[in-house]
């Protein structure tokens, strides 16, 4: 059993399986560099990221995938499910051990993991450029904070760039301690030391627009408003807005003042 | 905007829009050119889901809840008596712009009650749209109802606005109209449906001529049948339906099971189960005609005219004709594949997939995620087929309700059990 510890980024990653090819490990187990301290294991073997290398790999990957395919691996490593590096290389020795495209194999297990993971992050990818709440400051930005189970913003950048090309937007996701930013020209990555306490009801009233209050209580009216009572289903509703994103979604956090 | 007034009418008037069931957002070809607000390219986007279960991604709203009209189904009748109000034209652009830029919606849903006359009416839908596209720049969705006898000028100008336009034909029959609606004829509401159309089809040329020409509509146009506040057949509203599909190229048919809002003794009395079973099965038929290759007197005849409300209509299909069955599924076609219970269309086109890579086995179905439980009744294998071959349908039915949980077995006859 080897361990191999990486950087935690995908070039890392990729990296990696190269060095894993190259010293012929077989029984690998991933960590990331922050996590690993103990030895757990008798061989580590420390993979340094090198661009070359990664895009060797990924060269390799892309000859005998789709598009789809070579994102669907991309889409799977933000997923951050437990053991996804596992996931990830049962899925790279499957691809690469065939000449041609296997992507399509569904009775493969290595393809069907990894297409599962993939689909986890699509779906809360597309769920986030719903659930997105945007309030205004009275500095005239639009800014939201989310915590996603997996690392969407680097997916759902475009779609929030094509769509509020005429305002200033910040989305930050709190659980990863980054967010993205977008000053009228392009989106930047900005890291930022966010105090709980600027979440507070008080704080937010004197950051924000003057309107803003007034237009959350008017969502919030409309939402109870286009409920069909006699049609109740509140196991469809859950199914659909599962409750750990209520805490950043308007509409369902009652209003502080009445 | 004066704030508690806003509040009052936005309540009232999206209470009173509610009962419209659309609420896609999908479809259209709206792309945001020179850094203007909005994109509507592409797929939907649901922004949050009432506790009914429903889908909101529209502000949708009626401009105003006044109506000339008494249409016995419509919470708005003119002799009901309710709170009415009407909003100004700057106060739902306000509204839809403001919801709009915090990502609250991917659009606005315009309809109204008809005040004065249709064109009057549709004048201030037209105006609204038109404010929105060119004083805000908006690409964002934007559905408006096309007020039956509007004249036809201003149907032109709603479609080079709008992304959809929808005008519900509300009864299935002229009959029931007749008795609902006294002041209304089905005629009404075809015209206006043949019209927009002839104009999509002639835009949808033209622009394949010239990228340049301008949308009309191009997210097409839809109606809506109300369900169960009258006695037709599920033969008579699916052949409605395939009517509209056939002959209006509507994208959209929506089926809205009626909820009872009035003691009208020609309606279900208030209290009625709303008709949630039956909605479900008529949208799974509607599903089979268009995404599954049946034909609607595949599904409804005049020897069967309901489906049935204990299974869904493909296994009830499927029932009926076990001489089709079984199937295997290594080497027939894609187009059978999608008919096995059980089988949806993505699990179809995985199976053809995954088949040329090994012979599939039932375990790899079940991996597949396929409903192998309903399925299994009619596959076949390479290896002989185990199971009980000569099962008749009404034995292959009851294996199946007592095997699967259905979430409509406390109570199939009317309603989904309250929580």
């Amino acid at each position: 059993m080897t361990e191999v510890i990486y950087d935690a980024t995908y070039e890392g990653w990729l990296t990696a399986v190269f060095e894993i090819y190259e010293y012929k490990y077989a029984d690998i187990v991933f960590a990331k560099k922050e996590t690993s301290g103990t030895l757990l294991f008798a061989n580590t073997h420390l993979a340094v990221t090198d661009v070359a290398k990664a895009k060797r790999v990924l060269d390799g990957l892309k000859k005998r995938l789709s598009a789809e395919g070579i994102s669907n691996l991309y889409n799977a490593f933000l997923s951050e499910e437990p053991q996804i590096e596992e996931t990830m290389l049962q899925f790279a020795r499957y691809v690469l051990a065939n000449s041609k495209n296997v992507e399509e194999d569904f009775s493969n297990d290595a393809i069907r993991n990894l297409r599962k993971a993939a689909r986890l992050t699509g779906k809360e990818s597309h769920r986030m450029e719903a659930f997105v709440r945007f309030k205004l400051t009275k500095d005239k930005l639009y800014y939201a904070i989310i915590e996603p189970d997996c690392d969407v913003l680097p997916l759902i950048e475009n779609h929030f760039k094509k769509r509020y090309a005429d305002q200033y937007w910040l989305i930050y996701d709190v659980k990863r301690k980054y967010g993205i930013y977008y000053d009228l020209e392009k989106v930047s990555v900005v890291e930022l030391q966010f105090n709980p306490e600027s979440l507070s009801t008080k704080h937010l009233t004197e950051i924000c627009d003057e309107n803003e209050e007034f237009f959350q209580n008017l969502w919030r009216h409309y939402f109870k408003s286009v409920n069909i009572e006699s049609r109740k289903n509140m196991k469809l509703h859950i199914q659909h807005m599962p409750k750990r994103y209520w805490k950043h979604l308007i509409e369902k956090i009652p209003n502080a003042n009445n | 905007m004066v704030n508690e007034r806003v509040m009052e009418k936005l309540g009232i008037l999206a209470d009173a829009a509610k009962y419209d069931v659309s609420c896609s957002s999908a479809l259209s070809k709206r792309e945001n050119k020179n850094k203007g607000l909005g994109n509507a390219k592409g797929y939907g986007i649901c922004h949050a889901y009432t506790e009914d279960g429903r889908c909101v991604s529209l502000l949708k709203i009626l401009l105003t809840n006044h109506c000339i009209f008494d249409c016995a189904y419509c919470v708005s009748r003119k002799s009901n008596d309710i709170k009415r109000a009407a909003f100004t034209v700057q106060e739902v652009v306000d509204l839809t712009i403001g919801f709009y830029r915090r990502n609250y919606i991917e659009g606005l849903f315009l309809s109204s009650g008809i005040f004065d006359n249709a064109d009057y009416t549709m004048e201030r839908l037209v105006r609204i749209a038109k404010k929105l596209r060119l004083e805000h720049n908006f690409n964002g969705y934007i559905h408006l109802k096309a007020i039956p006898g509007a004249s036809d000028e201003l149907l032109k100008e709603a479609g080079l606005y709008a992304d959809r336009l929808s005008v519900n034909v509300e009864m299935p029959t002229e009959q029931s109209l007749k008795l609902l609606a006294p002041d209304k004829n089905h005629v009404d509401v075809i015209n206006p449906m043949k019209y927009l159309k002839n104009e999509i089809i002639g835009y949808k040329e033209e622009k394949k001529l010239n990228y340049k020409a301008p949308l009309f509509a191009p997210a097409g146009q839809s109606t809506q049948m109300v369900i169960g506040a009258t006695q037709e057949s599920d033969l008579e509203i699916l052949g409605m339906a395939d009517y509209f599909y056939q002959q209006m190229n509507m994208k959209r048919v929506y089926y809205s099971g009626y909820v009872p809002i009035s003691y009208d003794n020609r309606l279900p009395a208030i209290g009625t189960p709303v008709p949630m079973i039956r909605e479900n099965r008529l949208y799974q038929a509607d599903w089979l005609v268009r995404y599954y290759g049946f034909n609607v007197n595949e599904i409804v005849g005049f020897n069967q005219p309901n489906l049935d409300l204990d299974i869904d209509p493909k296994l009830g299909w499927a029932l009926r004709n076990l001489n089709q069955f079984p199937v295997d599924i290594n080497t027939a076609d894609l187009e059978l594949i999608k008919r096995i219970p059980g089988i949806g269309y993505l699990s179809a086109t995985k199976i053809v997939a995954s088949r040329k890579f090994k012979k599939l086995m039932p375990d790899d179905l079940q991996k597949m995620g396929i409903a192998y439980s309903r399925a299994k009744y009619f596959l076949a294998f390479a290896t002989p087929f185990q199971l009980q071959k000569d099962l008749t349908s009404v034995q292959i039915k009851d294996h199946i309700l007592n095997s699967q949980k259905s979430k409509y077995k406390n109570d199939f006859s009317n309603q989904l059990a309250l929580f």
